[in-house]
């Protein structure tokens, strides 16, 4: 048992440094340091300078235009990125469709749709959530009925993130309403400009537009857009949803980016002459949102190699998701609180006065993850039951 | 020992639920936030003609006199039904630092603020001040027929909707000596003073200002020189007491909300409300609102004792009201899942508001190493 990183490794590590270092712009550093996602036009410079350096899927096979690495080049990767304050990737597309794709997909779907999301041209959004089927997804009611040579698809999906923005969207719906819950729901793949698709906006507590309500109303899409079998859609679904978590493995290493936030803060705030950073108090809470942060990291590294040796992680992905949630709500709360009057400003209300308002942002959004991709509640009824035998 | 209401103070409890109940509509609520407007002048008016903001003002002055449980019921309507208006600012905190000012000056000032037309915030926090309320650099000399005013001034509280300031100063001692400050009225507009106007989180207009040589005539001088912060801290911990009962109303609001929530969503075939996990935090949410509640009015009978006496207990009650308030209002979205994260719903802004509210005055950390101080022994006892 080591931390030791091979010869190759360190190397590896030299160049991800070296490249985030050069390439990250400085416009995004305020932003990503306090947890918040970029602009969409930001992400997308930011995935068109990965590809160009062939890093656009990180996590890909190369046959499928990824950078072919190991989870271990993966962590690396990851922990270079947070540690220049880099973003993460936009996911939706890279990891939430595209192994969809290339494992379940026909030859013409991972010609036509693979390519475009490494270079950054398409962008994906996902059709899952409804009005009344959100922790309890099976529930879901959106219907394709077979028509001829198409499917039509009625019905409406909630929390459509970047419906707005993208050009494509992967979603679920009921093609068999007698099967039972899961059995008879399918994947498809269909262009947001087919006619009947409607998108409300839906403005989050941040006061950004991230999401949307999408209405689908009698939406004629041909059968190719099926993705693999009918019926089989929510077994493909579920194998999103394990890697939606693996993420969350991924992004865990930015809260070392928020708790460097944290940190600054209480070193350049001084009051009466002392600085808040060696008030005892102060430095008690960074040092326990330290320790809080390195044993999440461990259970990470633990998890990523294990992943390079193909055993099993058992619940771990479920675990790291909610003490990561927790944690960058806790951090981000606590920058705030170093902050004081100074995050109070969320918007100028003068032309010229822009405030610096980032980590209070960012602190009301890191409410929703503990809330996106399986709540924490449910992440711990999958402990309970799958691991725990509850 | 009684922790009833009067007569009454029940009517005006009454009369202020209804009037939230009845203008509380969320979509006008929105469309007002989102064109700009800071509060409803409408509103205001309508306030004024219910003699809410004549509550505090004394009978002399024109007002009604009434003292921290008239209060107390009032400001935990502003936070049942998220009103914006500057009411703490303006009808809690100026009277109490306006009673020590010139007759000429009440006449002028407390007539036009009973009638809604003058909106007064206290400019009580600096950049380098954080919550201490002693810690005060902007400076005041005496220059002929009055005082030039110089420093800056960080967020005050409805500062973006005021006509006039108060405005702390030092005519003596160190940054942080008790004596030595200066109570100073300045009207908004004015040489030398540059307002710049943001909006919170919760929608409120607050301001940051930067004096630069401000003139003010000798009669805007409040009570005596260099002997304001006794009024100063008087006047914050009124304030402060009132914000905890806004808080209070917000919180039981919220938690109303996710109750019914609870009751009525359907996931997986059932009420969320039948899931053990998710009843037992309901019910840490109902302990939260109780202890909440009892510590409002243990602050709000603490305000008749001398300044010694508040110390611990408001202290106590702004740490507690702060920590089970946005346990309160996170667990609320929490339950609520997606939609109680969206603009659309209050219970996001529920929470916005609270989180503003604990970091008024200073916030429950800075309130808890307050009370360290209480605590120690030889510290004056409560």
């Amino acid at each position: 048992m080591n931390l030791d990183l091979t010869p190759e490794q360190l190397a590896f590590r030299e160049e991800v440094r070296a490249f985030f270092a050069e390439n990250t712009p400085e416009s995004f550093k305020p932003r990503v340091r306090a947890g918040m996602r970029l602009e969409p036009e930001e992400f997308t410079r930011w995935q068109r300078l990965l590809h160009a350096r062939g890093w656009g899927a990180p996590s890909w096979p190369k046959a499928y235009g990824g950078a072919g690495w190991d989870p271990t080049q993966l962590y690396i990767f990851e922990t270079e990125a947070s540690r220049a304050d880099a973003p993460v990737q936009f996911h939706q597309g890279l990891e939430l469709i595209g192994p969809i794709i290339f494992t379940f997909g026909s030859e013409a779907q991972k010609a036509k749709y693979l390519p475009a999301i490494v270079s950054g041209d398409d962008w994906w959004c996902q059709g899952y959530s409804e009005p009344n089927a959100g922790s309890d997804l099976a529930s879901l009611s959106t219907r394709a009925v077979r028509d001829g040579d198409d499917y039509v698809i009625s019905g409406q999906k909630a929390w459509t993130s970047y419906a707005h923005v993208a050009n494509r969207m992967f979603l679920l719906a009921r093609t068999d309403p007698d099967a039972r819950k899961q059995a008879g729901i399918s994947l498809f793949l269909i262009d947001l400009d087919t006619p009947g698709i409607t998108i409300r906006p839906v403005i989050t507590m941040d006061e950004i537009h991230h999401t949307n309500e999408v209405f689908l109303d009698d939406v004629r899409v041909p059968a190719s857009a099926l993705l693999g079998e009918e019926g089989r859609g929510w077994s493909y679904g579920k194998v999103l949803l394990d890697r939606e978590r693996g993420v969350t493995a991924a992004t865990t290493t930015r809260l070392a980016q928020q708790l460097r936030g944290a940190r600054q803060a209480a070193a350049e705030t001084i009051i009466g002459g002392a600085r808040l950073a060696d008030d005892p108090r102060v430095a008690d809470r960074l040092a326990q949102f330290e320790l809080e942060v390195m044993a999440l990291e461990a259970m990470v590294m633990r998890t990523m190699a294990e992943a390079t040796s193909g055993q099993d992680s058992g619940p771990r992905a479920s675990m790291i998701k909610i003490r990561w949630s927790e944690l960058l709500q806790q951090i981000t709360e606590y920058w705030v609180e170093l902050q004081g009057y100074g995050a109070m400003a969320f918007a100028a209300l003068d032309p010229d006065e822009t405030p610096e308002a980032w980590p209070a942002k960012g602190m009301v959004y890191s409410r929703v993850t503990s809330i996106y991709g399986g709540s924490n509640e449910i992440q711990r009824n999958i402990i309970a039951r799958r691991a725990l035998g509850l | 020992m009684n922790f009833d209401l009067s007569e009454e103070q029940r009517l005006l409890k009454d009369s202020a639920w209804r009037y939230g109940a009845d203008h509380g509509d969320l979509t006008a609520w929105r469309a007002r936030v989102e064109r700009g407007e800071g509060y409803d002048a409408a509103s205001w008016r309508r306030m004024a003609d219910l003699g809410w903001l004549a509550l505090t003002v004394p009978e002399d002055d024109g007002g009604l006199g009434a003292g921290p449980f008239e209060t107390m019921v009032v400001a935990e309507a502003f936070g049942r039904y998220l009103m914006l208006e500057p009411f703490v600012s303006a009808c809690v905190i100026a009277p109490v630092l306006l009673s020590a000012a010139t007759d000429e000056v009440r006449a002028r000032l407390l007539s036009g603020l009973v009638e809604g037309g003058v909106v007064v915030s206290l400019a009580d926090a600096e950049p380098t001040s954080r919550f201490e309320l002693n810690r005060i650099t902007t400076r005041a000399e005496v220059v002929d027929g009055g005082y030039r005013l110089s420093g800056e001034k960080s967020h005050a509280l409805d500062g973006g909707v005021a006509d006039w300031f108060i405005v702390p100063a030092r005519t003596a001692g160190a940054d942080d000596d008790e004596a030595g400050v200066s109570l100073f009225l300045a009207p908004a507009k004015t040489e030398g003073l540059t307002v710049v106007r943001s909006r919170a989180m919760d929608n409120r207009h607050n301001a940051s200002l930067k004096l630069d040589g401000v003139v003010v005539p000798a009669e805007n001088l409040i009570g005596g020189l260099g002997e304001g912060f006794g009024l100063l801290r008087k006047a914050v911990d009124h304030g402060l007491v009132a914000r905890l009962a806004e808080a209070v109303g917000a919180m039981d609001a919220v938690h109303e909300m996710t109750l019914e929530y609870l009751k009525t969503r359907k996931q997986f075939g059932q009420t969320l409300g039948s899931f053990q996990a998710l009843q037992h935090r309901a019910v840490d949410m109902a302990i939260a609102c109780e202890e909440a509640r009892s510590m409002m009015y243990l602050a709000t009978i603490a305000l008749s004792d001398d300044a010694a006496g508040r110390r611990k207990v408001i202290s106590a009650a702004k740490a507690r009201i702060g920590q089970t308030s946005l346990y309160v209002g996170r667990q609320a979205v929490q339950l609520h899942g997606g939609v109680g994260f969206t603009e659309e719903l209050a219970v996001a802004h529920y929470l916005k508001r609270l989180i503003m509210i604990d970091m008024a005055f200073g916030n429950a950390d800075h309130h808890r190493a307050a009370l360290v101080e209480c605590l120690k022994p030889g510290a004056v006892a409560a």
